[in-house]
């Protein structure tokens, strides 16, 4: 009983596959996986694993072939579209390799996006981006533009983006990817911090050992199967 | 807001296409403005026509005369208030490159029947006195800097020879429609001068039509009936009309020509429409990786759908605006150099509504398609575009 509640994702069954032409290409063969709430789980595993694609069903931005996955109290394999897009929205914040900040908005605006799908006014919006940007130690750069940053302000700029709506669950595909190892080391540290001092649940795919290092429990892909591994 | 902030730049995120783009969008809606204004020129004169006025011709064509003894008994008709009469000359001045309407009518009568024509109560005298005086349109007496006095000749190509004239009055149009460049003169001095020169000329004694002035707007048809009815099985039957149905018959000789700059005009549209179309759908490829990180942030579909239709309403409409702006100066240059041929050369309301219609059709089509590419693209497959 105790187990059930702490559970936050539970996968079960799930199978995936991509359709190239006429061929089927198997990524996941029947995955269960039970996450718990406040864990920082780390998904290991060589290139065309699956790792990206559990982690995208798991954050709701793929379809699985078969199988459930259920985050929290919600059942996300049967939701629409436009119901997984409002889950989304509320429920999962997103840190990718390249960051994937809007180049046309400041680093403020890029933050506050989100909070456009919510009923908060201007004012609230700013206040919540700028406490955001605080915790994430950018607040003396809020009106520079993606090219203006480096790539690990950028992706602090993208982890603000992430935890600006308070959400259930942080996914990182590869968050150190594309940093040198000063960047890496701030940006994982950040992870860290939201996951041991606010309690964020954190999924994360990654191929450098030093990121999973980071991480309390750590799992590994092969061949659409998923292994038991040691951080 | 910020969705707007988005779109709004991302329309000049590439300033190099987005100029081209402008500037093709810009030409064609000026070239649109301007074929539309020349449709408009070409019915200007029906525009000007009033309800009140009948025109009698010859039934088989304008091109042959009727007796001038048919005015008293049109004169006679119930309902008819005023007759004139008048014939196209059809003279050059100096050169044949000089065209400009001129005609031989009679002068009280004319005046009386196209109060539009406003002429000042003492040149009008001097131009009344006066068998070898002409009233001439404000813009025709500008574009050839003559004065009240001058003598101007005209090259008859109907009437062969050299005919003098003087400038006696100068009318203005009381209407932004009206005519301002044509040349008026008497008709007596016409057929006095035909009788000299030949007294068996086939036109002497003869006008090219007869301009009716009718009591009221309804008895128009009625009175056209009872002329034509009163000059059957003669030896020149006559055809009534209005003055509007006249004039259409005018433009309907030019229907061809009308068709053909209608079917440019949409021609043009196409061509922008293929332009934008093409800008869009490379921009949108272009940030697909942005819409799926929308999509990603739980942004929907209309939010999608908006940021592109709006990105090309932007830079359609903008182009549109520039478009419209260049118009008017354009058609200004046009009334300078083709003045005599379109002497009402005006932008219309109606022509800027539809450059603004077509930039709005052009905007919203050229959206359509990357829109619905940008909204089915999967998530997964969007943002692996990035990096």
């Amino acid at each position: 009983m105790t187990e059930k509640k702490n559970t936050l994702v539970e996968i079960r069954d799930v199978t995936k596959s991509y359709h190239r032409g006429s061929y089927t290409v198997p990524v996941l063969r029947e995955i269960s996986l039970d996450i718990g709430e406040g864990e920082f789980l780390c998904l290991m595993g060589p290139s065309g694993s699956g790792k990206t694609t559990l982690l995208n069903l798991i954050a709701g931005i793929d379809r699985v072939d078969s199988g459930t996955i259920r985050v929290g109290d919600v059942a996300i394999t049967n939701l629409s579209e436009m119901e997984l897009a409002q889950w989304r929205a509320t429920h999962v914040g997103f840190i990718f390799q390249f960051y994937n900040l809007i180049p046309v908005l400041t680093a403020v605006e890029n933050v506050e996006l989100p909070l456009h799908l919510t009923g908060l006014s201007k004012k609230e919006r700013w206040e919540h981006a700028m406490m955001a940007l605080r915790l994430v130690n950018l607040d003396h750069r809020v009106s520079h533009y993606p090219n203006q940053l480096s790539g690990g302000e950028q992706q602090r700029v993208a982890i603000a983006r992430a935890i600006i709506t308070d959400p259930t669950l942080l996914v990182a595909d590869e968050p150190t990817g594309d940093l040198d190892r000063v960047s890496a080391e701030e940006v994982l540290n950040l992870m860290g911090r939201l996951n041991s001092d606010l309690g964020k649940t954190i999924i994360m795919v990654t191929h450098d050992p030093r990121a999973a290092a980071r991480a309390r429990q750590l799992k590994h892909l092969e061949k659409g199967l998923l292994n038991d591994a040691h951080p | 807001m910020l969705i707007l902030k988005i779109l709004w730049k991302n329309a000049f995120r590439n300033k190099l296409r987005t100029s081209l783009t402008l500037l093709g969008i810009t030409i064609a809606i000026l070239a649109f403005g301007l074929l539309r204004t020349v449709i408009s020129a070409w019915y200007a004169g029906v525009e000007a026509s009033s309800a009140t006025r009948l025109v009698t011709r010859n039934s088989t064509s304008i091109i042959f005369s009727l007796p001038l003894s048919y005015k008293n008994r049109i004169s006679q008709t119930s309902g008819v208030k005023t007759v004139s009469y008048g014939t196209w000359f059809g003279g050059v001045y100096i050169e044949e490159k000089n065209f400009f309407p001129n005609f031989s009518v009679e002068p009280q009568t004319f005046l009386d029947l196209y109060p539009e024509f406003l002429v000042s109560p003492n040149e009008k005298e001097a131009f009344l006195r006066d068998r070898k005086g002409f009233v001439a349109g404000r813009k025709l007496v500008e574009k050839y800097g003559w004065k009240i006095g001058d003598i101007v000749t005209l090259k008859g190509t109907i009437f062969l020879g050299d005919w003098d004239f003087v400038l006696r009055a100068i009318y203005r149009g009381r209407d932004k429609t009206t005519d301002e460049s044509q040349f008026l003169f008497h008709w007596e001095y016409l057929n006095e001068t035909l009788k000299k020169r030949n007294p068996y000329h086939p036109w002497v004694d003869q006008v090219g039509y007869y301009m009716i002035g009718v009591t009221r707007p309804e008895v128009g048809s009625a009175v056209a009936a009872a002329i034509d009815g009163a000059f059957k099985n003669s030896f020149a039957e006559t055809l009534t009309e209005t003055e509007k149905a006249f004039q259409q018959g005018f433009v309907a000789m030019s229907g061809a020509i009308i068709t053909a700059i209608q079917l440019v005009s949409m021609v043009v549209i196409v061509i922008i429409l293929a332009v934008v179309a093409n800008t869009m759908a490379m921009t949108t490829r272009e940030r697909m990786g942005e819409y799926a990180v929308l999509k990603t942030l739980g942004f929907g579909r209309k939010h999608i759908a908006g940021l592109i239709f709006g990105e090309s309403f932007v830079i359609t409409m903008l182009g549109c605006g520039l478009g419209i702006a260049a118009t008017f100066p354009a058609a200004q240059v046009f009334t300078h150099t083709l003045g005599t041929y379109f002497p009402i050369f005006r932008v219309e309301p109606k022509t800027v509504y539809l450059d603004l219609a077509a930039g709005f059709v052009v905007g919203g089509c050229a959206g359509i398609i990357p829109a619905i590419r940008a909204i089915q693209i999967r998530i997964a497959d969007g943002l692996r575009r990035i990096g």
